[in-house]
């Protein structure tokens, strides 16, 4: 890898994006926050996977997917799953008429765990199936839609339509799936207790690193010819499909990246916030969450981040004062940021805060060398 | 499955969930007509419709409580009036939107689904800042009451028949306006070629604006039917909206006769299935198979055969 490659990989100014998100995700909210406080922002940060995922598939391809939710959720239930069965070991369930299988079927007169279950006592496993399982769902879904060349419009509503499908199949399967509840009462992994403080420092630095893992991957499809490929379909599908690509081939290819990005998220709230439950995968979450990517820039995969934190952060202070005036912030924000800022806040960036940045910075510049005594510096300078 | 039956009670069974089915088949009519004319002819996803129904849901249950206290001599016939007041209140605030929001957004389809998915989150909230959390009923006037027995076993309410009556009524008046009125022309004038139509003097923005409200105009007076066989409130329209919006994708979106059709389907498939599974499996399987079928044959069940 030459100087060459690795400045088309990460120009100058993405560099200094990717350290101020660490400065602030790895530096400034632990020494902050106390970790109750920590502990959310974790949770918020497990969003941000599926809004980085949005971005690739749905600011770079164009295909926008009401049904992320869902991979969220399968990443979320198959972590549920393993850490459920760890914590249902015949010794501590043995007040249960069937000892060593999950409180809720033994409460829905299961006597045996069903064949779906068993794999997960695997961590490796499990592990393996976080990553695959949704993978292979959006695989599924990607061929049979995206082969067919339905997109757009039509993609969204199939989507939301299986968001909701799972969603009732969830909840109605309660012998299954724990039903409205959940999957709860979650308490270690391996052996290691996840509810104590230390291991939630722990789980939110793991989740840290595991957001900038999907970062660097998202920057360098970005960069890379798919990255270009992909808005040059956006634009003008036909034009790429006449110039010899196989368009379906990038869509399916995206879509499953963004669902494994979701995944790996839904695994990290399974684990830092001690639950999952039908409530993440339904229409309405899905729809949030791409609010969350809209609302940071749909182009922008640092602006995910920081939108994902922005609509969370004001969802939870909304809620918890003013809790009937969120469903109005909420819409409002819906509709201002597709009217007026359809770029979201890295557009509001690009356009107000860098070029004010560039010009504080040429002026320092020339402040400084000017004392020197040396010519000033020519204004084109960026940072 | 249906070793446990005899053939006489399965056949009553059969015509007591068909039926049960033709009323959920008119209420998915009645939404999916709004939003058949909203997405097929226009594009645009309205996210909100849902809404603008339980909008249409509450105006008739103001019209109901104004008549019972005011005017208790007349309440035989209010719902008449109700509907009208739901028609007009849904289809304004549909011309109000389109021309505040959804007008700006045409050339972007996928940012109206989320501007309107805001209004729908607005809406919610008015409603349940007026109108309460808890779920709200109208009292049926006492000629809607009571059943017609057809045999021992089948009974067929009277409520039920009224809103089917009122299902054909409305899908005749919108064929008879979408497909035989001057108006209707230039809607589907618009639809298929937007600068002639401009070009030959009909004026494009005002036919938005028109077909939107009518659309939304329809849902509001599916609202209205609505109360008649269940009770409203705030949140109950995102719980048909996902089922509307395939009904009219499954149909073809741009072909009224397919959204007719393909309500029909769904709607007797689930009810049917619903009282030999759980409810909630009646479902998943008819909403898989919807999906499924829609994955082969992505342009729905009735389409126009058009170059694209």
């Amino acid at each position: 890898m030459s100087i060459q490659s690795i400045r088309e990989f990460m120009p100058k100014n993405n560099l200094v994006y990717f350290l101020c998100l660490a400065l602030l995700i790895f530096v400034v909210f632990p020494l902050s926050m106390d970790i109750f406080r920590l502990n959310l922002i974790g949770k918020y940060l497990t969003y941000a996977f599926v809004a980085i995922g949005l971005v690739l598939c749905w600011g770079y391809g164009g295909i926008l997917s009401l049904g992320q939710g869902v991979f969220f959720g399968l990443g979320g239930y198959c972590m549920a799953m393993f850490l459920k069965l760890e914590s249902s070991d015949p010794e501590s369930t043995k007040i249960q008429s069937t000892p060593g299988i999950p409180d809720f079927m033994d409460w829905n007169q299961i006597t045996e765990l069903p064949w779906f279950w068993e794999p997960f006592y695997s961590f490796p496993f499990t592990l393996l199936a976080i990553l695959l399982v949704p993978s292979i769902f959006a695989y599924i879904i990607g061929v049979a839609m995206f082969k067919r060349r339905v997109g757009g419009v039509y993609f969204a509503i199939i989507t939301q339509a299986i968001a909701s499908i799972l969603t009732i199949l969830i909840i109605g399967q309660q012998g299954y799936t724990g039903g409205v509840n959940g999957i709860t009462d979650l308490r270690t992994l391996l052996g290691w207790n996840i509810r104590t403080d230390s291991a939630k420092y722990i789980l939110y630095f793991v989740n840290g690193v595991l957001l900038f893992i999907c970062l660097l991957v998202a920057q360098f499809i970005r960069k890379s010819k798919l990255g270009r490929l992909l808005l040059a379909m956006r634009e003008r599908e036909d034009r790429v499909r006449f110039s010899g690509y196989d368009v379906s081939n990038f869509k399916i290819f995206i879509f499953c990246v963004a669902a494994a990005f979701s995944a790996i998220g839904g695994a990290m709230f399974t684990l830092q916030v001690g639950f999952m439950s039908p409530s993440f995968v339904g229409i309405v979450p899905s729809i949030e969450m791409v609010i969350f990517c809209a609302v940071g820039g749909r182009l922008s995969i640092f602006g995910a981040v920081y939108g994902t934190l922005l609509v969370n952060w004001a969802k939870t202070t909304f809620s918890e004062s003013f809790p009937e005036l969120w469903l109005f912030a909420m819409g409002a924000l819906f509709i201002s940021v597709v009217m007026a800022f359809p770029s979201g806040l890295a557009g509001l960036y690009k356009s107000k805060v860098e070029p004010w940045l560039i010009q504080t910075y040429t002026n320092i510049k020339r402040y400084y060398l000017e004392r020197n005594g040396t010519r000033p510096a020519e204004s084109g300078e960026t940072l | 499955m249906f070793s446990e039956y005899t053939s006489s009670e399965l056949v009553s069974i059969f015509a007591m969930q068909g039926f049960a089915g033709l009323i959920l088949f008119s209420v998915f009519v009645l939404m999916a007509l709004g939003l058949a004319i909203i997405f097929g002819q226009m594009g645009v996803i309205n996210m909100a419709h849902g809404e603008f129904m339980i909008l249409g849901a509450y105006m008739t249950y103001l019209t109901s409580n104004i008549f019972s206290n005011y005017l208790p001599g007349f309440y035989g016939i209010y719902f008449f009036i109700a509907m009208i007041v739901a028609f007009l209140a849904a289809g304004s605030l549909g011309a109000l939107m389109e021309f505040s929001i959804i007008r700006h957004l045409y050339k972007r389809p996928l940012d109206t689904l989320l501007a309107t998915w805001g209004i729908s989150l607005i809406m919610q909230q008015t409603f349940r800042s007026v109108f309460g959390a808890r779920e709200v009923g109208v009292t049926i006037p006492d000629w809607m009451m009571g059943s017609v027995p057809l045999t021992e076993m089948v009974e067929i309410p009277i409520n039920g028949i009224f809103v089917m009556c009122l299902t054909v009524v409305i899908s005749v008046s919108v064929y008879f306006l979408m497909y035989k009125s001057r108006f209707g022309g230039q809607v589907r004038a618009v639809v298929q070629n937007r600068p002639m139509a401009g070009a030959v003097g009909i004026n494009t923005e005002k036919v938005d604006r028109v077909t939107f409200g009518l659309g939304c105009g329809i849902a509001g007076v599916a609202g209205s039917a609505f109360t008649m066989i269940g009770s409203t409130g705030p949140t109950a329209g995102q719980l048909y909206i996902v089922d509307t919006f395939l009904v009219v994708v499954f149909g073809g979106a741009s072909s009224l006769l397919g959204t007719i059709a393909s309500a029909f389907t769904i709607s007797q498939a689930q009810s049917t299935m619903e009282f030999f599974l759980s409810g909630s499996m009646a479902k998943v399987l008819t909403l898989l198979t919807v999906v499924i079928i829609l994955m082969l044959r992505p342009q729905g069940l009735f389409s126009l055969k058009i170059r694209k």
